[in-house]
């Protein structure tokens, strides 16, 4: 008798990331209190809470960045590790933790979120410069940076790009992985009116396509418009539902995160945008 | 077998030696005669080496910001040198643990208190670097403390040139085979990391190849000032170019051109060989620094000048 079908059945799918009685610290000062979390795939989640509530941390944790205290993380439902060998996490860091003066040009360093997909390239590939690297590859790498609307800066130096230009190179790296979950750390800060628009019509078109995204944000408006879900973090999750139930004054006061004001009108919904 | 890889070795560094020599000699005269003699053609070779091996590791050093690491870790070989050659080890062993233990120790203090990188590293090479002039200065003379301090390349025999070679080989090697991870880990670890790259054994291999190259440089400029060579060149092409391949290859060239000239120089001028070297290296780089045609200080200057003069009226 072969059962093990039926099992599979009965086994529920696995949460794009599941983080189980989570602790953090930083030199004993803990960050992350007893956390759970589970976001299903194919969800847009914004993750809101104020500096220092251990957004970032929870980012670092599922990269292998930082070790945690105590619990069980995991991804798809397996080791954070795995995933990240498969090249299944992708990372969109923050404009501040990256080299900008690095001797690199655009069209480079969006070759580079290729990098752990070439692992599997043939050996005598890999031993050529990435610039001669497979033409599948240049392929998504021209793809993404017309996706970011950047491909007239391809050859550029990076440390050449204003602001919302860089925040849009990153993008495309992390876009260029075809990761199957994406971690954005702040894509919105300190970017244009015009960059801001590019950046969630793209991220709602990979998660159209069906995949999970991740973003820590300060910004409300967009997260109310775009995000399936609102993750409320401060230390503990203080809350996590629908953003119209998150984003209200008592539970964005529960979660202090300052400067907050109400928002009265209501934006179009998601299909209204091209 | 040792013996016979020892024969293939000289034998290697002979062909080397003959194939300079034929460079040498298209030279005119009064440029190539200090390169009649043996011993100069011997320490034009390691020049060459240790100029292009450093000129490599350099590029790596300068952008990931580990000059002062660089600092630490050809300070703290010290005391690893002076018990290998106690214990009858080869000199590269010693001096690669005592590298790693020093990384080791800077990352540890860094991590479990409140000190901060600079300090961390200044205490723990001092410190090495300490152990390492006590036990010197117990079994060997003051020359040989001298020799390994600032390097001695007019006195180069075959087994230093050899490994010398086989450290050169290696770290070139390295450096093409994992061209990619290191890359990425020099520029943002962080991706590194998501990509499932395992940066710890980067890390590593990274100061293994730093070190190695420190104990190849060893008999050349010498502990004190092959950190000078791990920076000055990279130093140099990074003003020059936006692209990582064309500064390792501008970063070469440097590391070479100082090596050699700076040898010739003193044998001409009877000057201490390391010394001269770092010398020339640092007077291409300060030529670099003025006339670098997009980060130089005179491009600068012109641009900013071109930039402020439609606006004379507003103030500053």
């Amino acid at each position: 008798m072969r059962k093990p079908d039926v099992v599979l059945r009965l086994t529920p799918k696995p949460m794009a990331v599941e983080v189980k009685r989570l602790s953090a610290a930083y030199d004993g000062q803990p960050v992350l209190e007893n956390v759970d979390i589970a976001l299903p795939v194919g969800k847009w989640t914004a993750i809101i809470g104020p500096n220092g509530a251990g957004k970032s941390t929870l980012f670092r944790i599922l990269l292998g960045v930082m070790k945690p205290l105590r619990g069980a993380v995991t991804v798809h439902g397996e080791d954070p590790a795995r995933q990240r060998r498969l090249g299944h996490i992708a990372y969109m860091a923050q404009q501040e933790a990256v080299e900008w003066d690095f001797p690199i040009s655009v069209q480079d360093t969006v070759l580079t979120g290729r990098f752990g997909h070439m692992r599997t390239d043939l050996w005598w590939r890999r031993l050529l410069p990435p610039r001669w690297a497979e033409s599948h590859h240049w392929d998504v790498v021209h793809r993404c940076l017309e996706a970011v609307n950047m491909q007239d800066f391809a050859h550029r130096p990076i440390g050449a790009l204003s602001g919302g230009q860089k925040k849009r190179v990153l993008l495309a790296r992390a876009l260029a992985q075809e990761a199957r979950l994406l971690l954005l750390d702040e894509p919105l800060a300190g970017v244009d009116t015009a960059s801001e628009r590019l950046i969630l019509d793209l991220l709602a078109r990979q998660r159209a396509a069906g995949r999970t995204v991740v973003m820590v944000t300060h910004d409300m408006d967009s997260a109310r418009r775009y995000a399936d879900q609102v993750l409320l973090i401060n230390r503990t999750i203080v809350g996590m539902g629908a953003p119209d139930n998150m984003l209200v004054d008592e539970m964005l006061a529960r979660t202090a995160v300052a400067g907050w004001r109400p928002v009265a009108r209501r934006d179009p919904p998601l299909e209204a945008f091209p | 077998m040792m013996e016979s890889l020892e024969t293939l070795g000289i034998g290697l560094i002979d062909a080397l030696l003959w194939v300079l020599m034929l460079g040498v000699g298209l030279l005119p005269d009064a440029l190539a005669e200090p390169f009649s003699y043996s011993f100069m053609q011997r320490a034009l070779l390691t020049a060459i080496l240790v100029g292009a091996i450093c000129g490599l590791l350099s590029c790596f050093v300068v952008l990931k910001r580990w000059s002062l690491l660089g600092d630490a870790i050809s300070h703290a070989v010290l005391p690893g040198v002076a018990i290998a050659y106690l214990l009858g080890w080869p000199f590269f062993i010693g001096a690669f643990i005592a590298g790693a233990l020093t990384s080791v120790g800077i990352g540890a203090l860094e991590r479990h208190t409140r000190l901060k990188a600079d300090a961390a590293m200044g205490l723990m090479f001092t410190a090495a670097f300490a152990l390492g002039v006590v036990i010197i200065g117990k079994i060997a003379t003051n020359t040989h403390l001298m020799h390994i301090l600032f390097g001695n390349v007019l006195g180069v025999q075959y087994p230093a040139l050899l490994l010398t070679l086989c450290s050169g080989l290696l770290a070139l090697l390295a450096v093409w085979a994992f061209y990619r991870p290191l890359l990425l880990y020099t520029f943002d670890p962080m991706q590194a990391q998501a990509l499932g790259f395992n940066t710890g054994l980067i890390h590593y291999g990274l100061i293994l190849l730093l070190t190695l190259t420190i104990v190849a440089s060893l008999e050349t400029v010498g502990i004190i000032l092959v950190v000078a060579m791990l920076i000055t060149p990279g130093a140099t092409a990074h003003l020059l170019t936006e692209r990582l391949t064309t500064m390792m290859i501008l970063s070469v060239t440097v590391g070479v051109t100082a090596s050699v000239v700076g040898l010739y120089l003193s044998f001409r001028l009877d000057v201490a060989s390391g010394g001269a070297i770092v010398l020339v290296a640092a007077a291409l780089f300060l030529v670099t620094l003025l006339l670098a045609p997009r980060h130089g200080l005179l491009a600068r200057w012109w641009r900013a000048r071109r930039l402020r003069r439609p606006v004379t009226a507003t103030p500053e």
